[in-house]
């Protein structure tokens, strides 16, 4: 494996892919994060981190497109769009029993680039089928979405997020309620497409460590913006230091765990790696 | 006389041919849009709005409109619309609305029958409305056309727009984020499962409707796994239980609507069985 800093070094000159400048994040006038700075160029790994109520969500919403910034201006370079961001978002509870197959929730990454064609091409099923091989779960294709396991379920969600983009991804929480295991495997896969495909990564994470391990650029989110820039400048912040001094850091890790857990209904259960 | 001769002599009434051809084709749209409802969560809806058709109805009883429809389908479609459309960021939940306008609707349909209505036998109008009657065998062939034309449209709709309304369903903000009108979609949907509802409501009166939308879903989906086999296994359901259902309910001089429904009923506990079997056998 290649180290991940190699990254940094890979950006050339050209205009940045994203860019966010005096970003105010918010619903109905209240904001939740002001005066966010940020750029992205192709290839670049960012971690998006911070508590929660940090802004993390809505920034995610403003990228899409989903929710209009209170101020300030995202502009896209590159030949990218806000509707070309591959997005893998968090499961909602119904999900989990949704009769679907695989393949056709795969296949629905395909459907902006459809428009009105009501139906998919059979070249459109055949990059299904290569990028359930290139994921690692060929076998997957047909079976039934609710019975897969987490770390499968979001392999099948990340090849939609492929059939929908070729430059970036943006993943919110890949990793949350996963096992070790599968957490690992799903890292390798992100740090894979990033290095070998060249995709631009934008990844929500609660991980700091994993999030230090494996991205070029850290955007970390807390009253605002409180750290932008390389990944090899923030380990050199107190930011990140702070919170293991604090103790906060296991915090950190095992916060999706515990969210998820509360979601349930149930006692959280403390996760500690 | 055996029991196909006697459907023979029935068949050429053709009262019972119209109730035959509308009963199914309005079962068959019922259950296709409401594999959606189910999985989205707004089971209710289909109960709630033909609530809201009832209230309509009353409004147009009292004021002795000759054809009902001109008052009950945008009654309904707006409710609708004003229910659905919002998706899943509505503002306020869909069951606390829902509940509201149910019970509300109700409330007032029946107020107004109670006091303004000009019938002789109002418990009897009420009755009829509510769990269907015979309306369904003295349907003209001008009704049946209508229900024909409507139904083929929500069908070609349907399948023309298959692929984005399962994406919506299974996940409206991936679906929003490739660039998918998913506010668009939605009101498609809202309009579509009130006309359904407004034309149910000939077939099983008021308070059945949501069945016909939600039993071939849940029973299909008790054995299936994969949305379009969930979606032919309902519509498949659908067409049986409701052409079961007239027969015997014409055979027998059951309510249709009950027939209907029970029919439905007693499918849903077949499927919950055949669903634990195939459970335990092992995957082909």
């Amino acid at each position: 494996m290649t180290d991940p800093i190699q990254n940094i070094s890979r950006h050339t000159q050209t205009e940045p892919q994203l860019s966010a400048s005096g970003l105010t994040l918010g619903y109905e006038g209240h904001a939740v994060a002001e005066n966010i700075n940020f750029q992205v160029n192709r290839g670049d790994y960012l971690c998006i981190i911070g508590e929660n109520g940090s802004g993390k969500s809505t920034l995610i919403k403003t990228l899409l497109g989903l929710t209009p910034p209170l101020a300030g201006k995202i502009s896209f370079g590159d030949g990218l769009s806000a509707r070309q961001i591959g997005y893998l978002p968090q499961q909602t509870d119904f999900q989990k029993d949704f009769p679907a197959s695989c393949e056709e929730i795969a296949l629905s990454g395909f459907l902006a680039a459809n428009g009105l064609r009501p139906f998919y091409s059979k070249a459109q099923k055949q990059r299904v089928e290569q990028l359930f091989a290139e994921l690692g779960i060929p076998q997957l294709i047909k079976r039934c979405y609710r019975d897969l396991s987490g770390g499968q379920q979001q392999r099948v969600l990340l090849a939609r997020a492929l059939c929908a983009a070729q430059k970036m991804l943006l993943l919110d929480e890949p990793v949350s309620g996963l096992d070790p295991a599968a957490m690992q495997e799903m890292y390798h896969i992100i740090a894979d497409l990033n290095r070998e495909k060249h995709m631009t990564i934008l990844m929500v994470s609660h991980d700091i460590e994993a999030s230090v391990k494996y991205a070029s650029h850290i955007l970390h989110m807390g009253g605002g913006l409180q750290f932008f820039g390389s990944k090899t400048d923030y380990v050199k912040t107190p930011l990140r230091a702070s919170f293991r001094d604090r103790g906060e850091l296991s915090k950190f890790v095992d916060e999706a765990v515990c969210s998820r857990a509360e979601r349930g209904g149930t006692a959280a259960r403390r996760y500690y790696k | 006389m055996n029991v196909f001769q006697l459907i023979a002599v029935y068949f050429s009434y053709p009262f019972v041919r119209y109730a035959f051809i509308a009963g199914v084709l309005t079962a068959l749209c019922a259950s296709v849009l409401g594999v959606t409802l189910v999985l989205k969560r707004y089971s209710f809806i289909g109960d709630g709005l033909s609530h809201v058709a009832f209230g309509a109805m009353a409004i147009a009883a009292v004021l002795s409109v000759t054809n009902e429809m001109i008052i009950v389908m945008p009654l309904t479609v707006l409710c609708a619309v004003l229910l659905l459309a919002g998706g899943s960021h509505a503002k306020i939940k869909g069951d606390a609305a829902l509940a509201m306008l149910s019970v509300g609707a109700m409330a007032i349909g029946y107020l107004l029958l109670n006091c303004f209505s000009t019938s002789a036998n109002i418990s009897g109008d009420v009755c009829s409305t509510l769990f269907g009657s015979t309306s369904i065998l003295t349907l003209t062939a001008g009704d049946v056309a209508l229900c024909v034309i409507m139904s083929a449209l929500v069908m070609l709709l349907f399948l023309l727009f298959y692929n984005k309304i399962f994406a919506i369903t299974f996940d409206e903000d991936f679906s929003k984020a490739i660039g998918i009108q998913t506010g668009l979609y939605n009101l498609f949907i809202a309009i579509v499962t009130a006309v359904i509802i407004v034309l149910a409501m000939n077939l099983v009166g008021a308070l059945l409707t949501s069945a016909l939308m939600i039993f071939p879903a849940l029973s299909a989906m008790r054995v299936y796994r994969a949305f379009r086999q969930v979606i032919l296994c309902a519509a498949v359901i659908a067409v049986v239980t409701s052409a079961l259902g007239i027969l015997i309910s014409i055979m027998c001089s059951t309510p249709v609507g009950a027939t209907i429904v029970s029919a439905d009923v007693l499918t849903f506990g077949c499927f919950c069985l055949a669903g634990r079997v195939s459970a335990k056998l092992p995957p082909a």
